[in-house]
């Protein structure tokens, strides 16, 4: 099977160090305005570092991706005697919490790494390294990598439920109106 | 719209309960900035001098600065102003942590609070719903619970609470007001907040901070970033560790304490002990304080983490900052620093100035000890430093039996003792208690600094000039070379000059002209971090810092989009200097009051002492009382001011 490169992109957490400072979140928010700089508002991050100061709980967390329905179950971790939040660590635009949603139209936010930039700009605004920045090359298999985009994951969801015909029908259905 | 600053007000009326958002005049940044500069012209415009402090009509104003919400690191100041019990002049105590980014992003700059409440209340702002709410189960509470109590009967993990505790409820002249992080602890804002009838004042904020050039703002942060970075890793060679960084002292992350425990004065700012520091304590400290600091921690947007989450033993958590580490056990004589970490948390909780607490029990247990007060009067007083300590703390917190006369700081619980008791207040300036210090040779800077400064409180006037000269002229022009921060090439001469001993050192240099300079420029440079919301750890509480007279500048101008070059700045600044002096010139502050503690130090010069206030004052423009001249105001578009003052025959028509 054929082989072809592809970059992946981590930033490193190390919440330990994390001094609760929420530069990261004024970067980030400030970085993605239009004009770019133009304003600041934490609250439009997509990074939020989850703060429970008088618990020693400062966890930074980036926006992943959005989903209609919520999980069916939750969790809730208890690591070094300290209890996080119900969903602490998820990263999930979810319609059970109001983080990542952009304060006024509730759309969701999700990080970009910074597309463009040369490196994440709340990992250069860090100024305590809790934010680490790694890009490496990975060889996957091409068949792989070609998956199969979110609206046919979708789509065949459905098809196996209702049977392609069903699907047919109800597509045709819609496109008429 | 409206760049760096909301543009509105909440204007809150506790006796009525209404509640309304004042759109401001823009002009008012134009002539003051913000943060405290515009403050201080509501306190002038508002409040006329013979409102005292627990006056219905005496306001409380919580203000952010200018560039607080801008992405510029560590500028994240609450500045609270209100007329101080203790001193009957205008009170600005500040702070830090999150409280003033989180008003600015809910849509305010300043909070206006007037009246006082018929029922114990807390504020709660969430963007644009305000609301006062019963707070009648938090009576009592401790200033730190309370901030926890709130936001989780709000259900708000993310809120910002500023509350005070019982101090404050009971209106002790030097109750503060706390966040957590930090606290706004001077001149008994915390009494006024209590006699307000005001708990607490909770925030949550989700708005957008809007800047005039972001782009050309992010450039000059870059700069400003990159010497945050190079003076991290470089500390300013042969300075002390505490001073040789940038930020607020870094006591939290600093376990040698050498310098402090023997420089300062122990007790009621009495005794010096330079044996303390031996191997034995700084081992013993060391393990103390490595205990007690679970997490460094910073202020909002802020690289530096001058503060500290403490987790104690069976101390509940907590967080401390700053000094406080050592003016509870350095003033009760207690070596081991244990205490420290647990007297704080009660001392927070009760929501108390941990710079003139320490220093009034002290003056308490000394009158004890000279007969003056006795078991009469303090009834089961214990024989141990550290149970004394808590004793009085208790009882000026609960205002109970002496504790409801120390209450009233070491000024005012003097003249209330009597019998001799006057003597033993013999720190402060003003009626405030200042800092644990004494010293050999009178030195002209801090004269002037001490004297004249209108916080009175040193730490708000010094900072960006070293604190003594170098001994050898090699390590003073290594200093020189590189200090952009001056306003002017002549100031490095001035310091090259300055020498340990002989005709060019203390008292008689810097001469009182050189002096007044040099103070005038530090001075200045407060009031702009104090307009702008700054942290002085960052700027001109800082040898070498990253934000000077040189660079403010270029972020007001980008942030606001008004274009002021250094000249332009340091007059608006200087506007609302004149004003701030003139203000408490109405409330009776005169030459008379200028002076620092009697004992500060051994050797001094009543001769060149006045020549230092007179040229200060010249160099000022103000007259021989310390009061702005006609001139001056006019020149500072104050003209309205010189009115005033000679409606009121304060400055005599036709003199200047
Ligand atoms: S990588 Fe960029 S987009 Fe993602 S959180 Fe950081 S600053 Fe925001
Ligand atoms: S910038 Fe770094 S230290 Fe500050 S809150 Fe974000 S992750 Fe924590
Ligand atoms: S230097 Fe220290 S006190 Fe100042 S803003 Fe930063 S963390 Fe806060």
């Amino acid at each position: 099977m054929a082989k072809i490169k592809k970059k992946i992109k981590t930033i490193k957490v190390d919440a330990d160090k994390c001094n609760g400072c929420r530069s990261c979140e004024i970067i980030c928010s400030s970085f993605h305005a239009t004009p770019k700089y133009s304003l600041s508002n934490p609250a439009r991050s997509r990074i939020q570092v989850i703060r429970h100061p008088i618990q020693d709980i400062w966890v930074p967390v980036f926006a992943g991706e959005y989903t209609p329905a919520e999980c069916m179950g939750r969790d809730k971790y208890i690591i070094n005697g300290k209890e996080y939040d119900e969903c602490g660590f998820c990263r999930a635009v979810c319609p059970s919490r109001d983080l990542f949603k952009e304060p006024d139209s509730g759309l969701p936010l999700k990080c970009d790494m910074c597309e463009g930039e040369e490196k994440p700009l709340c990992v250069e605004w860090c100024l305590n390294d809790v934010l680490i920045f790694e890009e490496r090359e990975e060889e996957v298999d091409e068949e792989e990598e070609q998956r199969l985009e979110d609206m046919e994951i979708g789509l065949e969801a459905l098809a196996d439920k209702y049977g392609l015909d069903k699907l047919k029908e109800a597509l045709s259905r819609m496109t008429k109106d | 719209m409206r760049y760096a600053e909301t543009g509105y007000n909440l204007e809150i009326d506790l006796a009525t309960g209404n509640i309304e958002r004042v759109e401001t005049d823009p002009k008012l940044m134009e002539l003051h900035l913000g943060g405290l500069g515009t403050s201080v012209k509501i306190h002038w415009d508002r409040v006329p001098p013979e409102t005292t402090a627990f006056d219905p009509e005496n306001l409380m104003v919580i203000a952010t600065g200018l560039l607080v919400g801008t992405p510029a690191f560590s500028c994240n100041r609450t500045i609270i102003s209100t007329i101080s019990p203790q001193t009957g002049l205008l009170a600005y105590p500040m702070m830090g942590g999150f409280f003033a980014s989180e008003l600015k992003h809910a849509g305010y700059d300043k909070v206006i609070i007037r009246n006082k409440s018929p029922k114990l209340v807390y504020l709660y702002i969430n963007n644009d719903k305000v609301e006062l709410r019963d707070a009648a189960h938090l009576k009592g509470k401790g200033a730190v619970e309370t901030c926890e109590l709130i936001r989780q009967e709000l259900n708000q993990p993310n809120a910002q609470v500023a509350a005070i505790g019982l101090a404050g409820e009971n209106r002790v002249w030097f109750a503060s007001i706390e966040q957590g992080r930090s606290s706004c602890s001077r001149q008994g804002a915390g009494a006024v907040m209590g006699d307000k009838g005001l708990k607490a004042v909770v925030v949550r904020g989700t708005k957008d901070i809007n800047l005039a050039d972001g782009a050309k703002f992010m450039e000059h942060m870059k700069d400003i970033t990159a010497y945050i970075n190079f003076r991290n890793e470089n500390p300013l060679p042969g300075i002390q560790p505490i001073m040789a960084g940038i930020g607020s002292p870094q006591e939290m992350l600093h376990v040698d304490e050498a310098w402090h425990t023997t420089g300062f004065a122990w007790g009621n700012a009495r005794v010096r002990r330079k044996d303390f520091w031996t191997e034995e304590i700084a081992k013993s400290w060391e393990t103390t304080q490595h205990e007690a600091v679970k997490r460094l921690i910073s202020c909002y947007n802020c690289p530096q983490q001058c503060g500290a989450l403490i987790t104690y033993k069976d101390v509940p958590a907590y967080f401390m900052k700053c000094f406080s580490k050592l003016t509870y056990t350095m003033a009760a004589y207690v070596e081991d620093l244990d205490f420290a970490f647990r007297i704080a948390h009660r001392a927070f909780n009760y929501g108390l100035d941990s710079f003139s607490t320490p220093q009034v029990l002290a003056f308490a247990v000394e009158l004890y000890e000279a007969g003056i007060l006795t078991d009469e009067d303090m009834p089961g007083f214990p024989p141990g430093n550290e149970d004394r300590f808590y004793y009085l703390l208790d009882k000026v917190a609960r205002r109970e039996g002496i504790g409801d006369i120390l209450a009233e700081g070491t000024y005012g619980a003097a003249r209330k003792i009597g019998k001799g008791a006057e003597k033993f207040d013999h720190n402060t300036t003003k009626k405030h208690e200042q800092m644990n210090v004494k010293l050999g040779m009178m030195d002209p800077l801090y004269y002037i600094m001490y004297a004249t400064n209108e916080k009175i409180s040193i730490t708000q006037i010094e900072g960006n000039w070293p604190q003594s000269p170098f001994p050898t002229m090699e390590q003073r022009e290594e200093f020189v070379r590189d200090w952009p921060q001056l306003p002017d090439e002549k100031f490095k001469k001035y310091f090259l000059d300055w020498e340990p001993r002989g005709e060019m050192a203390n008292p008689y240099y810097p001469t009182p002209d050189i002096a007044s300079e040099i103070v005038d420029w530090m001075d200045t440079i407060h009031n702009i971090d104090d307009a702008l919301g700054f942290c002085a750890g960052m700027a001109s509480f800082c040898l070498k810092p990253p934000y000077h007279i040189n660079n403010y500048w270029k972020l007001i101008s980008a942030a606001t989009g008004m274009q002021v070059d250094k000249d332009e700045v340091v007059r608006k600044v200087k506007r609302s200097r004149h004003l701030h002096r003139a203000y408490n010139v109405l409330r009776g502050m005169r030459r008379a009051d200028e002076k620092p503690p009697e004992d500060h130090w051994k050797k001094r010069f009543p001769e060149i002492e006045e020549k230092l206030l007179d040229a200060y004052y010249k160099h000022k423009g103000w007259n021989n009382d310390g009061i702005p001249t006609r001139k001056t105001l006019e020149e500072y578009d104050l003209g309205y001011v010189a009115d005033e003052l000679e409606r009121r025959g304060i400055l005599k028509d036709g003199q200047d």
